[in-house]
């Protein structure tokens, strides 16, 4: 299946089409008044993300493992104003370079998580704070989860701690659509539109099997996996019309807009190919289903989320461009669940099939490097030679494609973004940690110095310091 | 091995060795736990037992050889505070493979013994990862019950059983407020009420069978079951993160002579020189540090500073979809500051010691059950794996239906 070319803006697809320009890039100040423009027509959300000015950073005598090439030895990683100026030999410093001992130490891109619940299912977890599923209809694609997050959740500076730069904000899998997820930069911030990766395209969160038709059987459905489909397919062919509907008024202006809908709009652009589809399946023949439904409507389906029997179909992920993103060895914990080994992102990477590991958890979350190596050495010690460029793709490149961003982050190239890790040794040892953490040139992290140790509004007073510890 | 040969060992009996057949694993880097490695050692078996342990054992003519040369010897990991054998999906998900509740706030004479499937699936998931015993707990209530200890080998419950029961559970945690009206301090009277009234119970036996006694906070079943517990035998294994909570533990245990074991324990790091003067063990999850209600303190250093503060420390992952995180949680311990010996002591003979089953399991020592581990590497390391594993000195085959699956789907089309 043709993969599509994304939008390089974020925001509706309709807005971009009024305008001519990205949503995201359209200044905040109105130059008409509010009854001239419609509000599709209007900047929707847009990040308000700024570079924290920092130093140029050289890491030097490190071994470096960049996600776009061999591992190397004895090797320096330079950065300025945010972005990464050489990697390799030492080059000629910039003025007031910052220099890194590196001996002994791993650097590696910053780690990438497609799947987090961290801002809409915060910690302490309490109903309060429980923002993740807007299970009260089984089709809500209306709903965003940045509207949900919380930027003082103290679990984000955990995760910081373990070397994580970006992640993808997903709505919870009650709903067979559940909502659009964001992709933010883990940053100290006031507000989510700070930590809004720029540019970065909206995803769509689905899901399949056991969670909608368990959340909905009771009531009105579905109540069974066919129900599940047949809801999918129900709400794509309501939004195929809805598209064309404001596709021909775009062209024509013929008579009053068509009425503004929300959940179609998000599923309208699905379709044109601006969002990119998550879906949340575990069995290998459910996802089989999804890919033939995603084959009915035209669209691609960017990652499989869990997909715990993706090992099964690994082939026909491979074949249709379709990531999957993975635990190392999560099983057992429901019917759907029952099949997953800690060969499968071995599998998935031997087959050819794009690899990422997740976490879904605010615990795995911190460990992204440990749950890539125990999948990297399952699969090796299983007879799978998985390379250790392969497994750090698995939490940096990898992610950072299936988040539309693979052009300005998740390996260490000239030209990319800045988000660097320093670890205190091999990132797939179980002793290692993440000593340093970049994010876009900004040291966020530095374990060696409490002031450099993040703690949200939430952690002050009623937390001890030194949680990254 | 074809594969019908290696079904047969999954799944029926593995026949035991012949009286006296001794096998002897050599060439090894030995680590008994209970003394310092050692190079190029060799273990004898012999009879289910460990009969010797040393570098200079002389393997006897006949003994059947296992070369362990590059590797690392072990003993058997002890999960502290599993659900093996009881549990396999998630709360709700399907209640036919769930054996670790009932109904009730307090349940002491409730064993779950009699719940636990040998042919669960999970136990041979948890060999893979080392795991030859376990403490196997029941869930819910103010007393939950008993739980047992079992050793991952066998079809039968009392092949499977080491000791029954292992420890009694109680919760003074979020988890055991219900039974107190909704609030801990009521959690703790009540449980004080119970414990007060097993003491009272054991006096007058005979005025209780004749109806002269007001009555008691719970049922004679329950009263009988704790006598052990009252009588500071059988270990409580008291369910406390937060730091008021242990605290409240501790109080109890001083009052009724009680043997205490902290589970949980997420702010222990705070009250550590207590737990060390009181000599509690703490059973915790070395991975658990995101803060809740419940426990705001959490770290991930917790193992680390009780150790430092003379406190026994014992690694478990309770979470039944995580079980299998045993040996990456002790090495996580290590990542964050505890000594590589003391957090392979956190799976073994730590474990063993807040179970009761020190003088059988936990070391590697002449006299003690085999339950043995060869790793490729460190055993505590992401790139280690388990190439041998003997459960009373039987060698058992490293499947699972993981490894089953594996080899269906290791090339595709599969191998049906």
């Amino acid at each position: 299946m043709r993969v599509p070319n994304l939008a390089t803006c974020a925001g509706p697809g309709v807005a971009a089409l009024l305008t001519g320009a990205c949503a995201v890039a359209t200044s905040s100040t109105p130059t008409a008044r509010v009854s001239d423009t419609l509000s599709v027509q209007r900047s929707q959300y847009a990040s308000t993300y700024v570079r924290r000015e920092s130093p140029p950073v050289l890491i030097r005598n490190a071994t470096i493992l960049t996600a776009a090439g061999p591992e190397m030895t004895h090797s320096s990683v330079l950065f300025a104003d945010g972005r990464i100026v050489a990697v390799g030999a030492d080059s000629g410093l910039p003025v007031g370079t910052v220099v890194v001992d590196g001996t002994g130490k791993y650097v590696t891109p910053g780690v990438i998580d497609t799947h987090s619940h961290l801002g809409v299912y915060s910690a302490p977890g309490t109903p309060s704070q429980s923002d993740g599923n807007e299970a009260t209809d089984p089709v809500t694609p209306q709903v965003w989860a940045e509207h949900s997050f919380w930027p003082q959740d103290p679990q984000i500076p955990l995760a910081i701690a373990g070397g994580v730069t970006v992640i993808q904000v997903l709505p919870g899998s009650a709903n067979l659509i559940g909502g659009r997820s964001v992709t933010l930069r883990l940053i100290p911030a006031r507000t989510v539109q700070e930590m809004k990766y720029p540019d970065a395209p909206y995803g769509v969160k689905m899901a399949c099997g056991e969670n909608p038709k368990g959340t909905y059987g009771q009531k009105n459905g579905p109540s069974t996996r066919m129900g599940n489909v047949a809801g999918y397919r129900a709400a794509f062919a309501a939004a195929e019309q809805y598209g064309r509907k404001w596709d021909t008024w775009l062209r024509t202006k013929a008579g009053d807009a068509p009425a503004r809908d929300l959940k179609l709009e998000t599923l309208a652009d699905v379709l044109r190919g601006k969002l990119l589809v998550h879906i949340h399946c575990y069995r290998a023949d459910e996802m089989a289903q999804m890919l033939d439904l995603a084959r009915e409507f035209g669209f691609h389906i960017r990652s499989f989320h869990h997909a715990t029997e993706g090992y099964k179909i690994a082939d026909l992920l491979a074949r249709d461009s379709v990531s999957a993103s993975v635990w190392a060895d999560w099983w057992g914990f429901k019917m759907e669940s029952l099949d997953g080994i800690p060969e499968n992102a071995a599998l998935l990477q031997q087959a050819g099939a794009r690899t990422i590991i997740h976490s879904d958890s605010e615990d795995g979350i911190q460990r992204l490097n440990q749950e890539a190596a125990k999948a990297m050495y399952a699969g090796r010690n299983a007879g799978i030679a998985v390379t250790r460029e392969q497994a750090i793709r698995w939490i940096t490149a990898n992610p950072a494609w299936a988040l539309g961003i693979d052009s300005t982050t998740g390996t260490l190239e000239p030209g990319k973004h800045a988000d660097v890790v320093v670890w205190s040794g091999d990132p797939f040892s179980v002793y290692s940690k993440a000593e340093r953490v970049y994010n876009d040139g900004w040291l966020v992290f530095d374990r060696s110095d409490t002031t450099r140790q993040y703690r949200t509004d939430f952690n002050i007073g009623i937390t001890q310091p030194g949680v990254g510890q | 091995m074809s594969r019908g040969a290696w079904r047969f060992l999954l799944w029926a009996l593995v026949p035991a060795p012949a009286a006296g057949q001794v096998v002897a694993i050599t060439g090894g880097t030995v680590y008994p736990v209970s003394g310092p490695p050692i190079e190029h050692g060799t273990l004898l078996l012999r009879d289910g037992r460990i009969s010797a342990v040393g570098a200079s054992v002389t393997v006897p003519d006949g003994a059947v050889r296992v070369d362990a040369t590059g590797m690392w010897v072990t003993p058997g990991l002890i999960h502290a505070g599993s659900t093996l054998g009881l549990k396999l999906f998630e709360v709700g998900a399907q209640e036919e493979t769930e054996e670790d509740f009932v109904t009730g706030e307090v349940k002491a004479a409730f064993n779950v013994g009699e719940g636990i499937d040998p042919a669960a699936v999970s136990i041979p998931v948890a060999r893979l990862e080392g795991i030859t015993t376990a403490v196997t707990a029941p869930a819910g209530g103010l007393i939950p019950g008993q739980a047992v200890l079992i050793d991952l080998a066998g079809t039968r419950l009392d092949e499977l059983l080491v000791k029954s029961p292992a420890a009694m559970i109680a919760d003074l945690s979020q988890g055991g407020k219900a039974a107190g009206g909704g609030s801990r301090a009521g959690a703790v009277l009540r449980l004080r009420r119970v414990l007060r009234d097993a003491i009272e119970y054991a006096k007058r036996r005979e005025d209780f069978r004749k109806a002269q006694m007001q009555p008691l906070a719970a049922s004679a079943d329950d009263l009988e079951a704790l006598q052990p517990v009252v009588g500071g035998t059988l270990p409580l294994f008291v369910i406390a993160n937060r730091r008021s909570d242990i605290e409240n533990a501790l109080r109890l245990a001083a009052d009724f002579k009680l043997r205490l074991v902290v589970w949980g324990g997420v702010e222990a790091w705070q009250v550590a020189p207590e737990l060390a003067r009181a000599a509690v063990p703490v059973v915790l999850e070395p991975l658990t540090d995101v803060p809740r209600f419940d426990a705001l303190g959490a770290r991930l250093d917790n193992a680390t500073l009780l150790r430092a503060a003379g406190v026994k420390v014992v690694a478990a992952q309770r979470d039944a979809a995580h079980f299998r995180d045993l040996r990456q949680a002790a090495g996580n311990e290590v990542r964050n500051g505890m000594s590589w010996a003391d957090a392979l002591r956190s799976v073994t003979l730590s474990a063993a010691e807040a179970a009761g089953i020190e003088g059988s399991r936990g070391s590697l020592e002449p006299g003690k059950v085999a339950n043995v581990v060869v790793w490729s590497g460190d055993p505590l390391e992401l790139s280690s794996q388990v190439r041998h594993l003997f459960i009373h000195g039987v060698e058992i085959p490293l499947q699972s239906r993981q490894t089953e699956l594996f080899r269906r789907y290791r090339t595709l089309p599969p191998a049906y």
